[in-house]
């Protein structure tokens, strides 16, 4: 009986994992031809292993494993940012190269990765969760394979990723040992009467084999290629779901297996939250190239949703997951528009300068460009303000003034590279102009994130009511 | 609850920005003005319903939209109220004086101003605190696309400017906010502003709140992104730029830093003081030797905001309102110096001062109407300026000689470079065949700067019109700052009038009988 109820706690990843192998031999013998079915039923699995995620609650395989408001949460996130990233990768792989099958199959192992790194609540489980995640991962980086830069990016992204998981896995045998438990409840419990410093090694370890995962500062050099040399659908997935499992976990650990050692994790998160803001900014502003720009965006936004675990309060975690959810929507809706830069031949372009002067030939795009970044710069009254508000917000509760008042400042040195970007796109003579948006499912993500970003304020009190019940499920 | 005409005058000039964006230049060109006159209109209504002396917040609106975080509750004092009534006088002037001058994508243009009039109302009626922030730095998009887009050549590092100086005084007051919603539990304004926050505390969110409102003010020292935005911006966005969106510095004064830090305000009078005594010298100076009108306008921009930030911190009842009626007056003067500058910018393509000259000559009735606003700019008994300026003096007297004594200066300046500035464009000789070949107002010139010079000729000669509905409230803050006020250095002692000094028996008699019945 256990057992089963357990499985049945795990539905989500059974789904997952199950219709990952059978669309496996699906692409095994349909091959290419079957790519893009294949896709969409792997977009179908994830929305359907989402809902399956809101109906479970419990704890499975003694403890392994949770279910949980939290969990759910994260999930519908992760699983639908992955839907998302899986829709708008055939037309790229159309006219780059040929859309194999195998894609949406590791999206698919990758999900299942997240779904067990979100719900571990033991340090077995959620190294177990993360390789698999990060194995996948490796895989859809160097996915061109007659790319020499999409070659580059997965080595790297292996062998910076290998060491990060070295330390982590360094980090919880510390955690073991002193602890005498991999289970987070365990771990908490030996902590609760004082953190021994061996315990303390552990979780500085462990915090930074986790920040390498989310590329916080100092963790992120690894960033910056990675986005730039993977496929630009990939890149999209990279910005997107990963990082909303890893600050998950993040959270997850932090809150339920070093709650005691608060005052101890604290101090490492207000270092990088800062730290990120800053680099990410300051990185940003000499980019040309705009994935490489997106991705130090991606490291100043992280360094943002950090401040509110900073906080370590349930408003700071109901903060970080609505930022993350915010974030999704915005990372989602920039890579959308990423994917419009094509000249004339339908080639893609990466460089910031090809977008002069686009408010006059594409309208719609320039808006929703502009939109995008003003949001993602936080400038009210788009949505991207309302993630900052959370988590600075949580930081003033909980007393952190200082941390607040330094951060929120240096996000005026981030909004100057997205006004970059709107200056090129609004100010600047016009460059050739794009292909014409040929993909209804691309034009469809542009316009949904563009209009929930403008109008996101109507969606506040559902977020609240749900990221308060996800926090409170940690404490 | 009676009808929402303040959440109307927001959403109208919003859908209308949206509208706008889907139909040809011409359309939208007739689409902004009727929307904005349409506003203007409701704006009119608005001032001719407001119950002077009744409920201090008026058309109160409050619907629980955005959960417990914070709400949409509007509603105004005659404070507020003076200011969108400025808003929406000046936003169809705007269109107007954008009718021609703006010729490359009209629809995005015009959509630009009409999301900002929607701000602008906003900030002035916004009950809540962070609905209040949202609107007043939302109110950076529009403007940055404004400069950015339709300016001159210099526009980009402008609107870089612009927008990085304001934001980053913004965000610092997001913070203090913050926690000062967090400490007292509320973000109602009206709540917040009889709140005693800890003295201790004042000091610091006083800070945080002078951060934001000194860079949107603007004051010296950080008022350097204003000559660079004033130049590079159309004519119609350096109108409100200078008309309204400078006010939110001093509405922010007059709304967060006065009544919710007074003893914060008291303690920390003396920097603003001191730096609205440097800006009145001092950018009044930079003025004298400017050869660009828009800068030399700009500068004395700077200049006039310092006196409404003496009035301000004067604590007391002439002070307050002066600086009151110095924002108002500044709103419409300097708007229409903006258009008259841009009148003949539009001719001749440049704001070099040296290539006019003798306007007086072929361009009368400009000639006419730029004299009116030079010498309300001045501070010319008869105009808005005067009544302003003369209170704004008076209550710095009351509250410091020394700092009544410099500003005064300041007048001084203010009439050599305005002066200066109007002898070298009208009269004299014309500095070359294309300045004397330049023809007079237009009927749509007319209608931009008529309104506006009756409107200062109003405020000068009959203020009361203006103070009546503020008065209330000024006496409200008044109460509220005298626990904190200072006291002056005048040391003034009302003597009694001669006549009574023979009567003063009979007059205390007839007191006394007053006060019995």
């Amino acid at each position: 009986m256990t057992t089963l109820h357990s499985l049945a706690l795990a539905l989500p990843e059974l789904i997952l994992s199950l219709g990952a192998i059978a669309l496996m031999l699906v692409a095994a013998f349909g091959g290419d031809k079957a790519a893009r079915a294949v896709n969409w039923a792997a977009v179908a699995l994830l929305i359907v292993a989402a809902f399956a995620a809101c109906s479970t609650s419990g704890v499975a395989f003694n403890g392994l494993y949770t279910a949980d408001a939290f969990s759910a949460f994260g999930k519908v996130l992760v699983f639908g940012s992955a839907a998302v990233a899986l829709i708008m990768a055939p037309r790229w792989f159309a006219q780059e190269e040929r859309f194999r099958s195998e894609y949406a199959v590791l999206v698919l192992f990758a999900a299942t990765g997240m779904g067990m790194m979100v719900s571990a609540t033991n340090l077995m489980s959620l190294y177990i969760g993360i390789e698999l995640n990060s194995l996948s991962a490796y895989v859809l980086a160097s996915f061109v394979r007659k790319d020499m830069r999409t070659a580059e990016a997965g080595l790297k992204y292996f062998v910076l990723g290998a060491l990060a998981s070295g330390i982590l896995l360094y980090g919880m045998s510390l955690l073991y040992g002193f602890s005498g438990t991999t289970d987070y409840a365990g771990v908490s419990k030996a902590m609760a009467d004082g953190v021994g410093i061996g315990e303390l090694f552990g979780l500085v370890f462990v915090m930074s084999g986790i920040a390498f995962k989310v590329s916080a500062v100092p963790f992120h050099m690894w960033t910056p290629d990675v986005y730039e040399g993977a496929p630009t659908p990939v890149t999209t997935f990279f910005a997107s779901a990963p990082k909303v499992a890893g600050v998950a976990m993040l959270v997850r650990i932090s809150i339920e297996a070093l709650g005691p050692a608060t005052e101890a994790w604290q101090q490492i998160l207000i270092f990088m939250a800062l730290a990120s803001i800053v680099l990410g900014a300051v990185g940003a502003i000499g980019q040309t190239n705009i994935k490489r720009l997106m991705a130090y965006s991606s490291i100043n936004n992280v360094g943002f949703a950090l401040v509110g675990l900073a906080a370590g309060t349930q408003q700071g975690v109901a903060a970080i997951l609505s930022y993350m959810a915010i974030y999704a929507v915005m990372t989602l809706g920039a890579f959308a528009c990423i994917l419009q830069m094509r000249d004339g031949d339908g080639l893609h372009v990466e460089d910031i300068e090809s977008l002069s002067g686009l408010s006059q030939h594409n309208k719609p795009l320039a808006a929703a460009f502009a939109i995008l970044m003003f949001s993602l710069a936080g400038i009210p009254p788009l949505f991207g303000f309302w993630a900052k508000f959370l988590v600075f917000q949580a930081a003033v509760a909980a007393g952190l003034l200082p941390l607040a008042a330094i951060g929120i400042a240096a996000s005026v040195i981030g909004a100057y590279y997205y006004l970059r970007i709107i200056k090129t796109i609004y100010f600047d003579a016009p460059a050739a102009p794009y292909r014409v948006v040929e993909s209804y499912a691309e034009a469809g993500v542009i316009l949904v994130s563009s209009i929930v970003l403008v109008i996101g304020y109507l969606l506040i009190p559902a977020l609240a009511v749900t990221s308060a019940a996800a926090a409170k499920a940690l404490f | 609850m009676s009808f929402p005409i303040l959440s109307l005058m927001i959403l109208l000039p919003l859908s209308a920005a949206i509208a706008v964006l889907f139909v040809s230049a011409n359309i939208a060109r007739w689409m902004a003005l009727a929307t904005t006159t349409a506003l203007l209109a409701l704006g009119i209504f608005l001032w001719a319903s407001y119950d002077t002396g009744g409920a201090q917040w008026q058309f109160t609106e409050d619907v629980a939209l955005f959960g417990d975080a914070f709400g949409w509750k509007l509603g105004i004092d005659g404070i507020a109220l003076m200011l969108i009534v400025l808003s929406v006088f000046l936003m169809p002037i705007c269109i107007l004086a954008s009718w021609e001058a703006i010729e490359k994508r009209v629809p995005e243009y015009m959509a630009a101003f009409l999301l900002l009039e929607a701000l602008m109302i906003g900030v002035f009626s916004a009950q809540d605190l962070f609905l209040f922030y949202i609107f007043f730095e939302a109110g950076l998009i529009p403007m940055y696309l404004i400069i950015g887009i339709w300016g001159g050549a210099e526009r980009i590092y402008a609107s870089y400017k612009f927008f990085l100086y304001t934001l980053f005084g913004s965000v610092l007051m997001l913070i203090a906010m913050m926690w000062m919603a967090q400490e007292a539990g509320t973000t109602d304004i009206p709540t917040l502003m009889v709140y005693n926050f800890p003295v201790e505390a004042q000091t610091w969110l006083w800070l945080a709140f002078f951060a934001s409102f000194a860079v949107k003010m603007p004051m010296w020292p950080v008022h350097t992104w204003l000559p660079d935005a004033h130049v590079q911006a159309p004519t119609a966005g350096s109108v409100i730029l200078a008309g309204v969106l400078l006010k939110m510095g001093g509405y922010g004064f007059i709304r967060f830093s006065l009544p919710m830090f007074p003893d914060a305000s008291a303690q920390l009078m003396w920097l603003v003081f001191g730096l609205s005594m440097v800006a009145v010298i001092y950018t009044s100076l930079v003025a004298l030797v400017q050869t660009d009108m828009k800068k030399l306008i700009a500068y004395s921009s700077v200049a006039h905001m310092a006196f409404v930030t003496i009035g301000l911190f004067a604590f007391n009842r002439q002070g307050i309102e002066g600086a009151l009626i110095v924002m108002l007056a500044h709103g419409l003067v300097s708007g229409a110096l903006f258009l008259c500058v841009g009148v003949i910018y539009d001719r001749l393509h440049t704001r070099e001062i040296a290539r006019y000259g003798g306007l007086s000559n072929n361009m009368p009735y400009y000639a006419l109407f730029f004299l009116l606003f030079t010498m309300a700019s001045v501070g010319l008994p008869g105009t808005a300026n005067f009544v302003g300026e003369f209170l704004a003096l008076v209550g710095a007297y009351n509250a410091n000689s020394w700092v009544g004594a410099v500003a005064t200066v300041g007048i001084i300046l203010g009439a050599a470079y305005m002066l200066y500035l109007y002898a070298r464009v009208a009269y004299g000789a014309s500095a070359d065949a294309d300045a004397a070949s330049m023809l007079d107002l237009t009927k749509r010139e007319w209608l931009m700067l008529a309104p506006i010079a009756a409107a200062t000729l109003w405020m000068g000669v009959y203020p009361e019109s203006f103070l009546a509905p503020m008065r209330k409230d000024v006496g409200v803050l008044l109460a509220r700052l005298a626990p904190a006020a200072p006291h002056g250095d005048a040391q003034l002692k009302a003597g009694l009038p001669k006549m009574q000094v023979y009567d003063l028996k009979e007059t205390n008699t007839a007191h006394g009988e007053a006060h019995s019945k």
